[in-house]
C-alpha cells in the first residue's frame, strides 16, 4: 500500500531528521547562534564511525559512545576560545564565524579524507523486515531508534539534571539566569558541546545509511534549518515535531512530484513557514 | 465642538489577555484630556490600537471622520497622529536636528529635506534644545532626549498628539518645564490625550479626565466627578478605602 | 560630493586605467575586483545602510546569470540581455523583499540564505529552459581574440561598477537612504513618523539584487558557460560580507577597498595554498571578525576620515 509506504518511511525518515537537527536547534535556541558548522560535525562523526569500522573493527554502536565525549570536547573548545568572543555581536557576525569556521573544518575534511563517497558497509549485513507489507531496512530501523534513544537522553539531560535546567533557563530568559546566579559563558560552552556531541553521534548513525563526504555537509546543515523553523527551536518535542512533518511533507511531494523536487520543496516550506509563522510548529514567538 | 476622534467598543485582546474591553470614547477638537489609571489598565494599548502598532481585535476607529480602524502606523501618522513612546524612541546615530528632521520629512509628502532640517530647527527651539542640535541623540540626557520626543511629535504637525508618560524619569524642575510646553500646545490649538500617573499634573493641564482599568472605561468626565468618583476610587486604592470615602461622599 | 565618496570616484577611474598596464592575467584580475566591488556595494545598501543583514547575494547573481545566459543562448545581444537580467532581478527582490523583510534578525538571514537554495533547484528543474544540472553554453559575444575578448568584458565590468557606485551614492544623498538609516536606528520610531517602511525596505532590497543580477549576466557572457552549483554558490553571498566587514559597514569607499583588499588576499592564498584556499580563508574570516570588528576604516577612524564615515 503504497500510503502505508510513505507514511513508515515518513516515520523513519523523520526521526532521523530530528536526530540531525536537536543539536542545531539547541544551539540557535540557547545561544542565539546558527551554527553553520553543524553539517560538518554531522560528517565528521560519519568519518569517525568509518575509520573506526574500517580500521579497528569497531562496531557503530560502540562508535557512539567514543563520539559522544569527543565531539563534545571540540564544541565546548570552540565555543569557548572562538565564538565566545562574538557571543554579543549581531548575527551577521555570529552566522560570518560559524561560517569560516566550517569553511575550515570541511577543508581540513577534504584534504585528509578526500571528496569521493565512502560507505560504511556492515558485514554480515543487516538485512531487512517487513512491517505491514512494507520494506524497512534494518540498519535503517536500528539507527531511528538509536536516534530517538538519543532526543531521549537530551530530553532527560534537560528535564532532569542541573546543567540541563541551567541550560534551559538560559535559554528562556539570558538575563534571569544571570541574576539566578547561573555562569552564563560556562552554560554557553556546555550547550554547544552538547549540540556538537548530538551532531557527532548523528553522524554516527548517518554513516549507516548514506555514503560520506564532506560534499554533503551541506545538505544535512539544510535538513537541519527547515527542521528547526517547521517545528520550533530549542525543544527536543520541536526537533521531532519538525523532522517528521518534513518528512511527511518531503515523501508525499516525492510521490506526487517526483523525487527531484524534495529538497525544492523542503526549502520553499522553509520561506512559507517563516513568513507565516517563524516561531514553528511547537516554538514561542519572539525568538530572534 | 466638533469630534476629531471616536473609539466605538474598541477592544484589543492578545492571546488570553484582554487588553481593551468595549472602550467607547470621543475627544473633542482642542480638548487637553487625561487618560489615567492602574499599571496595566491599558492606556498604552489604547494609544497603539489607535495609532494602528496593535490594531484592534473589535470594534472600531474613527479618526477625522475617516475609518482608521485597520490603518497601518504610517499611515495614521501622515493622517495628523503623532505620539511619544514612554520609552524614548530616538534614531541613535542621527543628531537631534537630524531626529526632528526625519519626522518633519516623512509625515508630509513632497517634502525635501533641507526644508525637513529647516523646519526641525524651529520645533528644537520650541523645546529648548537649540544648542543640542547636532549632538548626537544618544548622548543627550533623558529629560533632553523626552524632549526631543516632543520635538519629533510636533514636526508632524499633528492634529492629534497622544503623549505617553512625558514626565516618567524627570525632576520636578523638568516636570514644570514640560507641562509649561504642554500648556503651550493646547494653546496653540492642538489637541492631546496625555496618559500620565502624576495627578498634580493631570488636574493642573487637563479639562477632561478618563479612566482604564482592567481594560475597561469606569469614567469619564470633570476633573473633580472622576476623582470623587467610588469606582476610580476603588481601582486605585481598593474596595474598603472607597467605602470610606462614599460614606464622607 | 562628501569627501569619502570623491574618493570612491577617483578609485573606480584609476581602476579604468588597468588594461594599459596589463596582460591578460591581470585584466582577469581586474574584472573579478569591479565584479567584487560590485557585489560588495550592492550588499551594503540592505546589509549596512538599512540594517538587514541579507544573504541573498548569490540568489540574484545566479539568477542574473541565468536570466542573461538564457537570453544570450537564443540570440539577444549583450546591450538588451544585461539591463534585463539587471531589472528583472529588482523586480524580482523588491516582490520576494515586501514579504522577507517583514523578518527580522535571524530569520530574515536564514529566509534570505534559502532564496538561493530555492532558485537554484528551480534553475536545476526547468531544464528546457537552462539546461539543468549539465549547464548553459553561452556563446561568445566578442570574437576578436582573446586579447580583445578580455578587454571588452573588463571594460562592460568596470561600467557596471561605475554604475553601481552612482547608485549607491545617488541613494546615500536622498530622501531613501535617510528613510533607510531610520529604519536601521530603529524601525518602530520610522514607522511612527510617517515612513513606509515595507516600501522602503522592498526598494533597498531591489536595489541591491539589481546590479549583483547585473554582475551575474556579465560574469555568465565572460566565463561562456555556468551551471546551477556555479553561480548560486553560498560563497557569492558571504564573501561581500567579508568584504564590507574587512572595509567598515555603511561606508561605500570602505566596502570598495575592502573588496579589492579581500581579492588581493584571495589570490595570494590561491597562488600559493590552492589545496587548502578555503580553509585559509575560512581563518581570514574568524580572524578578522575577533580582531578587526569594524574593518580596517575603524583603524584610520581616529584621523581625518572621522568625518567621511557615514556619508
Amino acid at each position: 500500500m503504497l500510503a502505508a509506504q510513505i507514511l513508515i518511511n515518513a516515520l523513519v525518515l523523520g526521526c532521523l531528521y530530528a536526530c540531525i537537527a536537536i543539536g542545531f536547534s539547541l544551539v540557535w535556541g540557547v545561544l542565539n547562534v546558527i551554527n553553520l558548522i553543524h553539517g560538518s560535525f554531522i560528517v565528521l562523526g560519519a568519518y569517525l564511525a568509518w575509520s573506526l569500522y574500517q580500521g579497528f573493527h569497531i562496531s557503530p554502536w560502540y562508535a557512539l559512545v567514543i563520539a559522544a565525549p569527543l565531539f563534545f570536547v571540540l564544541g565546548y573548545v570552540i565555543q569557548r576560545v572562538i565564538l565566545n568572543r562574538v557571543i554579543t555581536a549581531p548575527v551577521l557576525v555570529t552566522l560570518t564565524m560559524t561560517f569560516g569556521l566550517d569553511l575550515i573544518l570541511n577543508n581540513a575534511m577534504i584534504y585528509y579524507f578526500k571528496a569521493d563517497y565512502r560507505k560504511l558497509s556492515l558485514t554480515p549485513p543487516m538485512g531487512s523486515v517487513s512491517i505491514f507489507d512494507v520494506v524497512v531496512p534494518i540498519d535503517r530501523l536500528v539507527a531511528t531508534v538509536a536516534a530517538l534513544a538519543l532526543t531521549g537522553v537530551l530530553y532527560l539531560i534537560l528535564r532532569r539534571l542541573r546543567v540541563g535546567r541551567a541550560i534551559v533557563a538560559v535559554r528562556l530568559d539570558r538575563d534571569a539566569a544571570v541574576l539566578m546566579g547561573v555562569d552564563v559563558n560556562s552554560i554557553y560552552a556546555i550547550a554547544f558541546g552538547l549540540g556538537a556531541a548530538l551532531a557527532g553521534c548523528a553522524g554516527v548513525l548517518m554513516a549507516l545509511i548514506f555514503p560520506i563526504s564532506p560534499l554533503t555537509s551541506t545538505a544535512y546543515l539544510g535538513k537541519a534549518f527547515v527542521v528547526c523553523v517547521l517545528g520550533g527551536l530549542g525543544s527536543v518535542s520541536g526537533a521531532l515535531a519538525g523532522g517528521l512533518l518534513l518528512a511527511l511533507i518531503e515523501g508525499v511531494g516525492s510521490a506526487m512530484f517526483g523525487p527531484a523536487h524534495a529538497t525544492t520543496l523542503s526549502f520553499a516550506l522553509l520561506i512559507v513557514f517563516l513568513i507565516l509563522r517563524p516561531q514553528g510548529l511547537l516554538g514561542r514567538k519572539g525568538f530572534e | 465642538m466638533s469630534e476629531i476622534l471616536r473609539l466605538q467598543s474598541a477592544s484589543r485582546r492578545f492571546g488570553g489577555l484582554q487588553a481593551l474591553r468595549d472602550v467607547s470614547l470621543t475627544v473633542n477638537k482642542g480638548e487637553v484630556i487625561g487618560l489615567i489609571g492602574p499599571n496595566g489598565a491599558g492606556k498604552t494599548t489604547l494609544v497603539n490600537v489607535v495609532t494602528g502598532v496593535t490594531p484592534a481585535t473589535g470594534g472600531s476607529v474613527t479618526f477625522d471622520g475617516q475609518d482608521i480602524t485597520r490603518v497601518k502606523t504610517y499611515q495614521s501618522a501622515r493622517l495628523g497622529l503623532s505620539r511619544t513612546f514612554q520609552i524614548v524612541q530616538p534614531f541613535a546615530e542621527f543628531s537631534a536636528l537630524d531626529n526632528v528632521a526625519a519626522a518633519a520629512l516623512f509625515s508630509k509628502p513632497g517634502e525635501g529635506l533641507k526644508a525637513a532640517r529647516e523646519e526641525a530647527r524651529r520645533h528644537l527651539a520650541f523645546v529648548g534644545l537649540e544648542a543640542q542640535a547636532h549632538q548626537e541623540a544618544a548622548t543627550l540626557t533623558l529629560a533632553m532626549r523626552k524632549r526631543l520626543e516632543l520635538a519629533k511629535a510636533l514636526a508632524m504637525r499633528p492634529k492629534l498628539l497622544f503623549l505617553d508618560e512625558v514626565n516618567a524619569g524627570l525632576n520636578s524642575a523638568e516636570v514644570e518645564r514640560a507641562t509649561e510646553l504642554i500648556h503651550q500646545l493646547a494653546a496653540d490649538g492642538i489637541t492631546i490625550v496625555m496618559i500620565e500617573h502624576l495627578m498634580k499634573v493631570v488636574l493642573n493641564v487637563c479639562s477632561r479626565i478618563v479612566v482604564l482599568h482592567n481594560g475597561q472605561l469606569i469614567a469619564d468626565g470633570q476633573p473633580r466627578e472622576v476623582m470623587t468618583n467610588p469606582a476610580v476610587i476603588e481601582a486605585y486604592l481598593g474596595q474598603q478605602y472607597a467605602q470610606r470615602a462614599g460614606i464622607h461622599g | 560630493m562628501s569627501r569619502s565618496n570623491l574618493f570612491l570616484l577617483v578609485l573606480i577611474a584609476g581602476v579604468a586605467a588597468l588594461p594599459l598596464f596589463g596582460e591578460a592575467y591581470a585584466l582577469r584580475l581586474g574584472t573579478i575586483a569591479c565584479m567584487y566591488a560590485i557585489l560588495a556595494l550592492s550588499w551594503n545598501v540592505v546589509g549596512g545602510l538599512a540594517g538587514y543583514p541579507s544573504f541573498a547575494t548569490a540568489a540574484f547573481f545566479g539568477l542574473g546569470a541565468y536570466i542573461a545566459g538564457v537570453l544570450l543562448a537564443r540570440g539577444m545581444p549583450l546591450a538588451g540581455a544585461i539591463p534585463i537580467a539587471g531589472i528583472g532581478s529588482f523586480l524580482v527582490a523588491a516582490l520576494l523583499g515586501a514579504a522577507l523583510l517583514r523578518l527580522r534578525g535571524h530569520y530574515f538571514a536564514i529566509a534570505s540564505l534559502s532564496l538561493i537554495e530555492v532558485f537554484r533547484e528551480l534553475v536545476n528543474n526547468a531544464t528546457d529552459l537552462t539546461g539543468g544540472g549539465m549547464g548553459l553554453n553561452i556563446p561568445l559575444a566578442a570574437s576578436a581574440g582573446v586579447m580583445a575578448d578580455a578587454t571588452f568584458f573588463f571594460y562592460v565590468m568596470w561600467g557596471l561598477l561605475l554604475a553601481t557606485a552612482v547608485m549607491v551614492m545617488a541613494v546615500s544623498l536622498s530622501k531613501l537612504g535617510f528613510g533607510l538609516s531610520c529604519i536601521r536606528q530603529n524601525e518602530t520610531a520610522a514607522n511612527m513618523v510617517g515612513l513606509n517602511t515595507t516600501l522602503y525596505k522592498s526598494i533597498a532590497f531591489g536595489l541591491s539584487a539589481c546590479f549583483v543580477g547585473g554582475a551575474g549576466g556579465v560574469y555568465a557572457a565572460w566565463v561562456h558557460y555556468i551551471d546551477p552549483s556555479d553561480v548560486f554558490d553560498i560563497l557569492y553571498s558571504v564573501k561581500p560580507i567579508v568584504m564590507a566587514l574587512i572595509g567598515g559597514l555603511g561606508s561605500p569607499l570602505g566596502v570598495t577597498i575592502g573588496a579589492f583588499v579581500y581579492l588581493g588576499l584571495e589570490e595570494v592564498v590561491w597562488r600559493n595554498y590552492i589545496q587548502i584556499h578555503s580553509g585559509v580563508l575560512g581563518v581570514i574570516i574568524v580572524l578578522l571578525l575577533l580582531f578587526l570588528p569594524h574593518g580596517l576604516m575603524s583603524v584610520r577612524v581616529r584621523q581625518w576620515w572621522r568625518r567621511t564615515k557615514n556619508v
